[in-house]
């Protein structure tokens, strides 16, 4: 990686307090992520991923405790005053959502959406905001952009919110965009075109992207680098290519073999994960994935396995038993 | 990828869709004596009206007659001059004092519903508090202590309204301030103010009016129910339950003299409910949206 890191995460967890008890919904995670690339956090639900983007925004909810350093271009963002971190957003840092349904307000229309974010950032006078908020829904493949300006969130289809979405997050050209499951709410046809332009925006900006998906297909080809998250931690970190040809977690591996496949003959069982995440209240003592884990020796169940390195230092993983990993290596 | 923009095939907007929804005759005949009433309160001066308070002790009750067109009252005053400067007290009182629940309540509703903990508490424990306290009483002993007078009319009815505007805009305020476009304006950059008035306010704003017109309706019946008892504006200025009141003593003899206000409060109130309704379908977008 030669670029210069933009954001990097130093052992940043979240807690939060529920009546069942303390919940360590992001546990002890480090990342890095350099200006212009993307990186893919990929996990189930439950895993902390969106607490985890939730945390570089600083928009945890108030009774969350972040501790670890968040540091965004040489600031860190959790110690950041809040007049000087929400110029940041926005500006700097932008983020996509889940669900275009509720990410845009439904009484206004998305013009003045846009327009307002422009003014507010740029300092752009009303006739300026509103030439460039069309040329931004052009540039999401929006057509007739200029009529779509008069629009409410109501009258557009699901893919086009996303689009508009998209659009404001770009509007103040961010270095950093957080993509949360900006997909998952979108039907299969419309997923591959958002995240192609989220590729072809990024590219074009060159700013930096955190993809977050619980779908493994989805960061194959699209990003540099992929992260996979299992109950709060990252469990195997890797260059995208990298990862697909050689993982060592058992995780991963089971993650992508839960993904259909186009040539399998009809009837075959899905080999879903079995078992279910554990319960993030209650931690137990050795590898929060042991108890589904089909390599899990006693070892597994004792001791929790650090995140490690074995034949490449961008290779990380945290596993006792790695699999695909040539013999003697084993640590 | 290069081919992305071809690949859209959603519907190109054809300017924004217009609503061709029918309103229906009622809704029509509801704005239509509306305008009707505000016209007349308004113009009450205008108008070639007998004076309201000039009496003629000859032709006290008189019947419907050229001279008096819905005849006269107890005292000889011409009735529908009564009526007309009665609207306007009663207008008054019931869109003033709304307005008075609306932004001070609706303003404690959002600030307490957005930025929760102990503000909340406190606004919250203190509208408690005003809701408990007996409202007759209130009003006897503003008028006791500041004097009978339009204003004071409205500051107490105003006042008393706070609680339920506040209720309306909390309620309204707390599943809004988690929805996700509140989390996105945040991610912007937006500060709390523009949150809250640009974000939030639109939102709250379309169920704050239609109670706002449900407020009016029961503020006009409200004001009666007072000048009924004698609490409300001094005589010799007419309300319609101050008419309503005169006319119970003859209620015997003239009827109408009861009934003709009691109509006329009628009308408008059922006319603010209806409007009030159908508005508040039309302008509803989530009805839509979600």
């Amino acid at each position: 990686m030669s670029e210069p890191v933009l954001l990097s995460l130093e052992d940043v967890a979240v807690d939060l307090p529920t009546p069942r008890g303390n919940l360590r919904a992001v546990d002890r995670v480090d990342l890095t992520i350099g200006a212009g690339r993307t990186l893919g956090i990929v996990g189930e639900s439950g895993c902390g991923k969106t607490m985890l983007s939730r945390s570089i925004l600083q928009l945890l909810p108030k009774k969350a405790k972040l501790s670890g350093r968040v540091i965004f271009d040489g600031q860190d963002l959790a110690r950041l005053d809040p007049e000087r971190l929400r110029k940041l957003r926005g500006k700097s840092l932008a983020v996509v959502f889940q669900d275009p349904m509720t990410s845009l307000n439904p009484v206004l229309t998305i013009g003045t959406q846009l327009i307002e974010t422009l003014q507010e950032h740029l300092e752009l006078d009303g006739q300026a905001a509103r030439i460039r908020s069309a040329e931004l829904l052009a540039a999401v493949g929006i057509p007739a952009a200029e009529q779509r300006l008069a629009q409410y969130p109501h009258q557009l289809s699901g893919g086009m919110r996303q689009r508009v979405a998209i659009a404001i997050a770009l509007s103040c050209e961010p270095k950093l965009l957080i993509a949360d499951e900006p997909t998952t709410a979108l039907d299969v046809t419309i997923q591959a075109q958002i995240l192609d332009l989220l590729a072809r925006e990024q590219r074009r900006r060159h700013m930096a992207m955190i993809l977050i998906t619980h779908d493994l297909g989805v960061v194959a080809g699209r990003t540099d680098e992929v992260a996979v998250m299992y109950a709060g931690r990252v469990v195997e970190r890797a260059p995208t290519p990298r990862l697909f040809k050689n993982m060592h977690m058992p995780y991963t591996e089971a993650l992508l073999a839960a993904i259909p496949k186009i040539d399998a003959a009809p009837h075959t069982p899905l080999p879903a994960i079995s078992g279910r995440p554990p319960d993030p209240t209650r931690p137990i003592p050795g590898c929060s994935f042991s108890p589904r884990c089909h390599y899990a020796s006693s070892l597994c169940h004792r001791e929790k396995p650090l995140l490690g390195t074995a034949e490449s230092p961008d290779h990380q993983f945290a596993c006792f038993h790695p699999i695909s990993l040539a013999a003697g290596i084993e640590a | 990828m290069a081919t992305l923009e071809l690949v859209i095939d959603e519907d190109v907007a054809s300017g924004p869709v217009t609503r061709t929804r029918r309103l229906g005759p009622l809704f029509w005949a509801a704005v239509g004596w509306t305008i009707f009433i505000l016209a007349a309160a308004a113009s009450a001066g205008l108008l070639p009206l007998p004076s309201p308070t000039d009496m003629d002790m000859l032709e006290r009750r008189a019947a419907p007659s050229v001279l008096h067109w819905l005849g006269t009252d107890g005292l000889g005053r011409d009735e529908l001059a009564r009526l007309i400067f009665g609207a306007r007290v009663s207008l008054t009182v019931g869109l003033c004092g709304p307005v008075i629940g609306l932004t001070i309540g609706g303003a404690l509703g959002m600030l307490s519903g957005y930025f929760r903990g102990r503000f909340e508490s406190l606004v919250v424990g203190s509208m408690d508090v005003l809701l408990a306290f007996p409202p007759l009483i209130l009003a006897l002993a503003v008028t006791a202590y500041l004097g009978q007078s339009l204003l004071n009319l409205t500051c107490i009815l105003g006042v008393l309204g706070i609680p339920a505007f506040m209720r309306v805009a909390r309620a309204a305020t707390l599943t809004l301030a988690r929805r996700e476009f509140v989390i996105a304006a945040q991610a912007l950059g937006a500060t709390h103010a523009r949150i809250l008035l640009r974000e939030l306010l639109p939102n709250v704003l379309l169920p704050l009016l239609a109670f706002f017109l449900l407020g009016v309706a029961v503020t006009i019946v409200a004001e009666g129910a007072l000048s009924f008892l004698g609490l409300g504006v001094p005589p010799p200025i007419s309300s319609w339950g101050s008419m309503i009141g005169e006319g119970r003593e003859s209620l015997e003899i003239a009827p109408r003299l009861a009934f003709m206000p009691a109509i006329a409060m009628f009308l408008t109130v059922l006319s603010f409910n209806l409007i009030g309704d159908t508005l508040r379908a039309l302008t509803d977008p989530r009805q839509g949206a979600l």
